[in-house]
């Protein structure tokens, strides 16, 4: 591993937003790039700390109880929203999970009709919706490919309800579960090298595929070309498959 | 006569029959019958036992902290109703009462001891004749149940204010959500504690796992951890500590599978306990169940060898003897209970081939993303990892995925979908005279059990 190209990573409030397993994605992060040959390197960064965001290659930030959500909210717009928005434009990737995707769009509006102010960098906001949309996700996504495959599977856990603007890009269109807000068949969004998405299960290790895309993406960015050997996925083949079978049963039976 | 309770439970009675006849357990329908017809049934019975009842909840060491309970109040010489088995939402409780009721609708019984999951709490705290509360300790588990980790502290905090104001309220010290339900509230509350550090690690295996201060929000400082979040913390805003634990554990030795000798100190003295129960965290529950027995009043010594002759309950943690080799089964159910599970089999220097089930039925919870927050890379990372992982179940294949990303080598892990697959391959892997440790979530473990019954290993049933 020693002499393999540098990745940064930060891991954002990872003591906060880690609500359903987020930091398996982390750690898929983390484990490809040694497996790639490549030096990654693991920053946490939680509240307060004003951080140069240009200087990572890949951000992570995953969702939190409400009680944390508020604490990271303030800390998100008013600390950290202008670096991780020039970040992201300077090309350095981003993947948000759940709340964490939720706080880069425009806003969270509560059931009291409350605005919540996120950070903007997506053009979309969230409605707080009466029903948790629970359930195993399968969707199609463009940045994926595997073979003629497509797939990219999660699981989903939410109450808000967010919706894209018209020249947001979803992550991709919705085979099984609910998505963004179960209206639209749309599931996350994508701009430049930034994902917001629902989906954790973990989301990356069970989609190698999207590992190596946000992998290959740093270092396009950094070093100017990527090229990702092939790793042996048998296994996490083999969880891809289970769990878009797993998907198309009844839950919980 | 009250015809509508006889019904009810006559009609629980036969409900067990059946579903027993038809190969169930009969651990929560005869309870779902009886309370249609009698929504009141827990309270006509409940309130029969003598000396009230004993309630005990939190995320992880329930049921045999109750085991524990109970076996210490029967030394006593008292009679005890108990919802045992696990099934601890208030369908069994409601079962547990009509099974222990007789015909008449008479329960004979000292105390009522009632084991259940937090979200429950607030339905049944006024239907007991409460006498004591006991809290274990507040973990993540299975959110898409309860929702979030804050709202299972309220749930509890909001029945632990309907109790009576004589009912003692036991609570854990090392565990500052736990800790934090105490101040304030009218009632007597008992902490019970670790004093012993020579199992603390400065740092915790985590840091996700500190927590905002209960009564300011502000982070906790920690000087040592037990595990998870549990330890010697103090709040540097506000200033609020662990409590002083009344009841506590002065030192402690951990003997592998063999069990734990630890020494016991209550305001009346210091006593030696020895448990069969495996790793520290079967030591808060023994910890548990004496600081609220002591709180009730039950001599030292009793509470002593009540502890002593107390054995493993229903798949928490039991050996199964198999043709002269042993099998560990070990209930998984969150990240903090899949790691204390871990430091167990680590304790034990000899293990070396294991078995992971995990299923993502309801029981088990459906979201299975907390593997991820389990401690797998401490596994990996180990002086002695185990030679082979077989990983079964429903989503064995996410279980091979979390193993392999923890640094564990890809070729020693198998996938085998079929429980009755992995639990033959991994006895053919150990010799005799060895153990092999498996790990199956709830679901799994009954299924588990079952092959086991069936194979007719069952009559050779060793209890840790």
């Amino acid at each position: 591993m020693a002499g393999g190209l540098a990745v940064r990573i930060a891991h954002l409030y990872p003591d906060l937003m880690n609500l359903y397993g987020d930091r398996g994605n982390v750690i898929a992060i983390y484990r490809r790039c040694q497996w790639h040959g490549l030096a990654p390197e693991l920053l946490r960064i939680t509240l307060d700390e004003k951080v140069d965001f240009r200087d990572f290659d890949i951000l992570f930030v995953g969702g939190g109880q409400d009680k944390e959500q508020k604490q990271i909210c303030m800390d998100f717009t008013k600390v950290k929203g202008a670096a991780l928005s020039d970040a992201v434009e300077d090309g350095v990737v981003l993947l948000a999970i759940c709340g964490g995707y939720q706080l880069l769009g425009k806003y969270y509006r509560t059931g009291t009709g409350e605005e919540i102010p996120g950070i903007g960098l997506l053009d979309a906001w969230t409605e707080a919706g009466r029903k948790r949309l629970i359930g195993n996700v399968v969707i199609s996504s463009d940045l994926v490919r595997v073979g003629s495959d497509h797939t990219v599977v999660g699981f989903e856990n939410h109450s808000g309800k967010t919706f894209l603007g018209k020249g947001l890009r979803p992550l991709g269109r919705v085979l099984l579960g609910f998505g963004n807000n179960g209206e639209d068949g749309m599931e996350g969004a994508v701009y430049r090298n930034c994902i917001g998405t629902y989906l954790h299960g973990s989301l990356l290790p069970k989609n190698p595929a999207l590992t190596d895309y946000l992998i290959g993406a740093s270092l396009r960015r950094r070093y100017g070309e990527a090229q990702l050997k092939p790793l042996d996925d048998t296994i996490e083949s083999i969880a891809h498959e289970a769990a878009i079978h797993r998907a198309r049963q009844p839950v919980g039976r | 006569m009250d015809l509508r309770l006889l019904f009810a439970i006559w009609c629980g009675k036969l409900t067990v029959r059946l579903s027993r006849a038809m190969g169930g357990g009969g651990s929560t329908v005869p309870g779902r019958v009886a309370l249609a017809i009698d929504p009141l049934v827990i309270r006509k019975l409940a309130y029969q036992c003598r000396r009230g009842a004993i309630l005990v909840t939190g995320t992880n060491g329930k049921t045999t902290t109750s085991k524990m309970v109970s076996d210490i109040l029967r030394r006593a010489r008292y009679r005890v109703v108990h919802n045992r088995s696990g099934a601890n939402l208030i369908y069994g409780v409601a079962a547990a009462f009509v099974q222990a009721a007789n015909v008449f609708g008479r329960i004979r019984a000292d105390y009522a001891l009632v084991e259940v999951d937090e979200g429950t709490v607030r339905k049944v705290v006024d239907q007991l004749p409460l006498k004591a509360v006991l809290v274990t300790n507040f973990f993540r588990d299975q959110l898409d149940r309860f929702g979030e980790l804050d709202h299972t502290v309220q749930l509890v905090s909001e029945g632990l204010s309907r109790a009576p104001y004589d009912a003692l309220i036991a609570l854990n010290a090392d565990d500052p959500l736990v800790a934090g339900l105490g101040p304030g509230r009218p009632q007597r509350i008992l902490y019970y504690g670790i004093e012993d550090s020579h199992y603390a690690s400065p740092i915790s295996e985590q840091s996700r796992e500190i927590k905002p201060c209960q009564a300011c929000g502000a982070t906790l400082k920690y000087d040592s951890f037990f595990y998870a979040h549990l330890g010697r913390y103090r709040c540097p805003s506000c200033g609020q500590t662990r409590p002083t634990p009344t009841v506590s554990v002065q030192q402690v030795a951990l003997r592998g599978v063999e069990g734990s000798d630890m020494i016991l100190r209550t305001d009346t003295g210091d006593f030696k306990v020895n448990i069969t129960f495996p790793g520290l965290y079967n030591v808060y529950n023994a910890l548990a169940a004496a600081a609220v027995t002591h709180g009730l009043g039950i001599p030292d010594h009793t509470v002593a060898t009540g502890l002593a002759k107390s054995a493993g309950s229903f798949g928490r943690m039991e050996v199964i003897r198999v043709d002269g080799k042993r099998v560990l089964l070990a209930l998984v159910k969150n990240p903090a209970g899949i790691d204390a599970v871990i430091r167990t089999v680590l304790e034990d220097r000899r293990a070396r081939h294991m078995v992971i089930a995990i299923n993502d039925k309801f029981a088990d919870g459906t979201d299975i993303s907390w593997l991820w927050d389990g401690d797998f890379e401490r596994l990996s990372a180990s002086d002695h990892p185990p030679e082979s992982v077989i990983t079964s179940g429903i989503r064995a294949a996410d279980m091979a995925v979390r193993l392999k990303y923890s640094g564990y080598p890809a070729r020693r892990i198998t996938i085998k979908n079929s429980l009755d697959d992995a639990l033959q391959e991994g006895l053919a892997r150990i010799d005799h005279g060895e153990t092999l440790y498996f790990l199956p979530t709830y679901t799994a473990m009954l299924e588990v059990r079952e092959i086991i019954r069936r194979r007719g290993y069952t009559r050779h049933f060793w209890r840790v």
